[in-house]
């Protein structure tokens, strides 16, 4: 691995980082909140019961992450789903059973699914 | 509806968490990462000192020092060595947003504290965190091997010259060492102490080397000033306090969470708009700031523009930035008890008016619980804590009374209802509490004789029944059996 010496190799390398994501833009992206704290409240099992769903459904064109805290302790085990060309959504109190919905029903067929937290804050981009 | 779904909070320290794969340094380069100490690695340390000075950033730790003069004094000590340290300490009850920072966004302070190191002079830097944060520690470890692999920690940095690197220093878990001094000592392999202050870390902290302790908040905030710049952080916030703060909703709160709100930002917005209030309908009481350091705010205070000074004026303190909500339903004499608790235990016991003060100060508060305090005991404990804030050796101490004193100070009449009446008004201290039955509710259907324990109530099936209150242990199972609301609290 080659190292970053300068401020244009980091730039170079965000580049080619932001590229490598856009190519993932047609793809459903879930994110799934690991802190501690989610963890604690199942956020692992909300992941394997939805990469399980993803399995069972044969889909290719999902792509799981994993992040910090999302700051939602009341909502917890929360997931971020992404769907081409949409606005990312979040999802709390995501059991198992949930988990599963939201992968036939909101990544499959696109319907909605209850448990949504809106948006309350701006965030800032650097 | 409409309150709820307005945008009051704005992300900056916690802009990245959630967004991205904190274990993946990629995420964090696509988020413009370590360009803010490329771009610090051109400027002057001066100039850096000057760019936080000017932002008006405050130590998010507590106490709210202005981070770019501590770091203009370590600059203008010279020393062979210096230290950049990050203390991920956190320790108050309630407060966790600076493991969620190090979980969620961990090169952000990796860069941060390079970027500081350059501005102080310092080549190495050092990361304080409790042993009980394993997945932070696990992250943080990540990230700064990561970085060093890429260059973005060891040596020549940016092909600058400047060398930084990081290690990783493990506190077992001792509320005291987040006190910076108390904390140089366990880093250096001592007992957790504090020492008096002066020398200042700044001139004289590990290895007796120039030293800024600064805490992970406070680090979080760098990148984004460097960037962005001093102007744009310093036009956010109030005139005394700029930027945001992260506050841990815990507590009697519906959206029990993490915020980010822009200083300034009234109690009232925090704990309704934000929070959705309490729980069940109950009504809100008071609030905690501060942690153990700090004070309980009431209603008078829901329009309080939240920043250092107000919370100051108002017996209690920003501290890390923990937020424990209460409602009607909880004692606040019993509250401050739970509070000298906690300092009692934590205490280091270095200095007397700390180690003997909080336990004299819970002994009394533990009296009063109980039904036996007295008028004298209230003056007593208030001089008491007058003389510890004057005399303790460090902050702990120092702050120490603040939940007696704000709760005294707010909820004097809950005070006098213990001492004078024998009764605690929010019906929580069970010395002082006798349950009984409302004959015109009950209805007889004996639910309340099956779970009592100790076979108190007596009566006829279809006939009011009645509790033996010299037999009742006052454990409240009838009253929570109860359909009819008959068991009444006195």
């Amino acid at each position: 691995m080659s190292t970053i010496a300068t401020l244009d190799a980091l730039r170079a390398k965000r580049e080619e980082i932001l590229a490598r994501q856009k190519a993932r833009q047609n793809k459903v992206l879930i994110n799934v909140s690991l802190a501690t704290c989610s963890i604690a409240a199942g956020g692992k099992v909300a992941m394997e019961a939805m990469q399980d769903e993803v399995a069972l459904n044969g889909l290719t064109n999902v792509e799981f992450m994993q992040s910090g805290c999302m700051t939602f302790c009341f909502a917890e085990p929360t997931v971020e789903i992404t769907l081409p060309g949409k606005d990312p959504v979040v999802f709390g109190g995501v059991d198992e059973a949930k988990a599963r919905e939201l992968v036939t029903e909101y990544v499959m067929k696109g319907e909605p699914v209850e448990g949504i937290i809106p948006v309350t804050y701006q965030r800032v981009v650097l | 509806m409409a309150a709820t779904t307005q945008i009051k909070q704005l992300r900056i320290a916690t802009r990245n968490c959630g967004f991205i794969d904190p274990e993946s340094l990629d995420d964090y380069i696509a988020q413009r990462g370590y360009e803010a100490l490329a771009k610090v690695l051109t400027m002057t340390p001066a100039e850096v000192v000057e760019v936080i000075k000017t932002a008006g950033l405050r130590g998010r730790g507590g106490g709210g020092f202005p981070t770019g003069v501590k770091w203009g004094i370590a600059l203008s000590n010279k020393a062979d060595q210096k230290y950049m340290v990050c203390n991920a300490d956190e320790g108050d009850p309630g407060a966790f947003m600076d493991r969620a920072v190090l979980e969620g966004d961990p090169h952000s302070i990796v860069e941060a504290m390079a970027i500081g190191g350059y501005a102080i002079g310092a080549t190495l830097g050092a990361v304080y965190i409790r042993a009980e944060y394993p997945l932070a520690i696990k992250r943080l470890r990540k990230a700064i091997d990561d970085a060093r692999a890429m260059g973005l920690l060891g040596k020549n940095i940016f092909g600058s010259g400047f060398d930084f690197d990081i290690e990783i220093k493990y506190g077992a878990g001792a509320f005291v060492c987040g006190e910076e001094t108390a904390l140089i000592r366990s880093m250096e392999g001592h007992r957790g102490e504090p020492v008096s202050k002066p020398p200042f870390p700044a001139q004289s902290g590990y290895w007796k080397k120039p030293t800024i302790v600064n805490n992970v908040e406070t680090f979080a905030n760098v990148p984004a000033i460097i960037l962005k710049g001093a102007d744009w952080f310093s036009s956010i916030g109030t005139a005394t306090s700029k930027g945001t703060k992260v506050f841990a909703l815990a507590g009697k709160i519906v959206n029990v969470g993490l915020i980010e709100v822009p200083m300034g930002t009234s109690l009232r917005e925090v704990i309704f708009d934000i929070g959705g209030g309490c729980p069940d309908g109950k009504e809100f009481k008071a609030v905690q700031t501060g942690g153990p350091s700090g004070g309980a705010l009431a209603h008078k205070d829901l329009d309080v523009a939240i920043d250092y000074e107000s919370l100051i004026a108002r017996k209690s303190m920003m501290g890390s930035g923990g937020m424990v909500v209460m409602d009607e339903d909880d004692c606040m004499v019993s509250v401050a008890k739970f509070f000298l608790d906690f300092t009692m235990d934590e205490t280091c016991g270095k200095c007397t008016p700390c180690r003997i003060g909080s336990k004299r100060l819970f002994e009394i508060l533990d009296k009063i619980t109980k039904g036996h305090g007295t008028q004298a005991d209230l003056s007593r404990m208030k001089t008491l804590c007058e003389s510890i804030k004057d005399t303790a050796l460090c902050g702990l101490g120092q702050t120490m009374p603040n939940p007696i004193l704000s709760t005294m100070d707010t909820f004097a009449n809950e005070y006098e209802a213990h001492v004078t009446q024998k009764k605690c008004p929010a019906h929580v201290c069970t010395a002082m509490l006798t349950y009984t039955i409302d004959p015109a509710k009950c209805t007889g259907c004996t639910l309340c004789t099956k779970v009592c324990p100790v076979e108190c109530i007596s009566g006829t099936k279809k006939q009011p029944h009645v509790i033996d209150a010299s037999k009742c242990i006052k454990c409240g199972a009838c009253y929570d059996k109860c359909k009819f609301d008959s068991v009444i609290k006195l």
